[in-house]
């Protein structure tokens, strides 16, 4: 569970290395339940390890966006290397969420 | 003494013939290996999400010695990831599982991923493929952010990856027998 931390309000999600459906659903709700559990108003997603993420990467973000915004906390991505950022440019997602360089 | 010796060597030595075929042959195969004039593999697995992983791996395997860039491993890896999940997603979903699968036990082996790829010099062709239960609306399906499981978190992204990531995008489904996806991508794009 070292990949979930909190820290002050803020949910720190440790991707994995390849993220697909496969492991997609797992992080999705273990990320859930923390958000319900703890008092949690931001995410940061850590891509330091990850080499690569299709469209479920992208699931995984506007799932946890969608449930964040709505208390008014902010989604956060950092580490991202240059394929992940364009993933996360063609999604669009770059509009809504941070993505810290 | 000489004589046997003569006849022992040439008994064991290769025809001028043999030697000029042999040397024919070699330059065949390593020209067509050189220059990747074609390649054909065919794989087909179960279709469980752990197999997402494996089926890029070994799409990415095949393209490989063509020195794809990063990039290009990338993209390729992406598309195949994206095709094999909308299988296991969406034509094997649950509902095509209490319809097919429960009554009829036997059923079982036909829960399957079929894909086949061809070099063909620079270009990969990838044809990914089920028996599953087909798209009704395919216009609908390719539209980006549409998607028939938001509650699974699917972004709905899928077919807009493969079209982003893929030089070419053709998807060809009949309800109740499956869906078919055709992609390509030229693997030199990018090199002088």
């Amino acid at each position: 569970m070292d990949d979930f931390k909190v820290i002050d309000n803020y949910l720190m999600i440790k991707m994995p290395e390849e993220i697909d459906h496969h492991k997609s659903t797992y992080i999705s709700k273990t990320a859930d339940d923390f958000i319900l559990r703890e008092k949690i108003g931001n995410i940061v997603f850590d891509f330091e390890d990850t080499r690569f993420m299709d469209s479920s990467g992208i699931g995984i973000i506007m799932g946890r966006y969608k449930k964040i915004t709505y208390f008014g906390g902010k989604v956060y991505t950092i580490n991202t290397d240059t394929r992940i950022r364009r993933t996360l440019m063609i999604s669009g997602l770059h509009k809504i969420i941070e993505i810290m360089e | 003494m000489n004589k046997l010796k003569a006849s022992f060597v040439t008994a064991n030595t290769i025809t001028e013939e043999q030697f000029l075929l042999n040397r024919m042959k070699e330059k065949e195969i390593g020209r067509r290996v050189e220059n990747h004039i074609h390649n054909e593999m065919k794989l087909d697995f179960d279709a469980l999400s752990v197999n997402e992983s494996f089926a890029r791996t070994a799409v990415a395997a095949f393209i490989s010695p063509l020195n794809p860039t990063l990039e290009e491993l990338s993209d390729v890896k992406t598309a195949i990831s994206e095709a094999v999940t909308n299988a296991v997603i969406h034509a094997y979903d649950e509902e095509y599982y209490l319809k097919h699968h429960k009554p009829d036990p036997e059923n079982d082996e036909k829960m399957k991923v079929y894909i086949h790829c061809e070099l063909d010099k620079d270009t990969l062709h990838v044809e990914i493929w089920d028996k599953g239960k087909g798209i009704a609306n395919i216009d609908l399906a390719m539209e980006p952010l549409y998607t028939e499981k938001p509650e699974q978190d699917r972004s709905g992204m899928g077919f807009a990856f493969m079209e982003a990531f893929m030089d070419d995008l053709e998807v060809i489904s009949e309800p109740g027998f499956g869906t078919t996806v055709l992609m390509k991508k030229n693997l030199r794009n990018n090199r002088g």
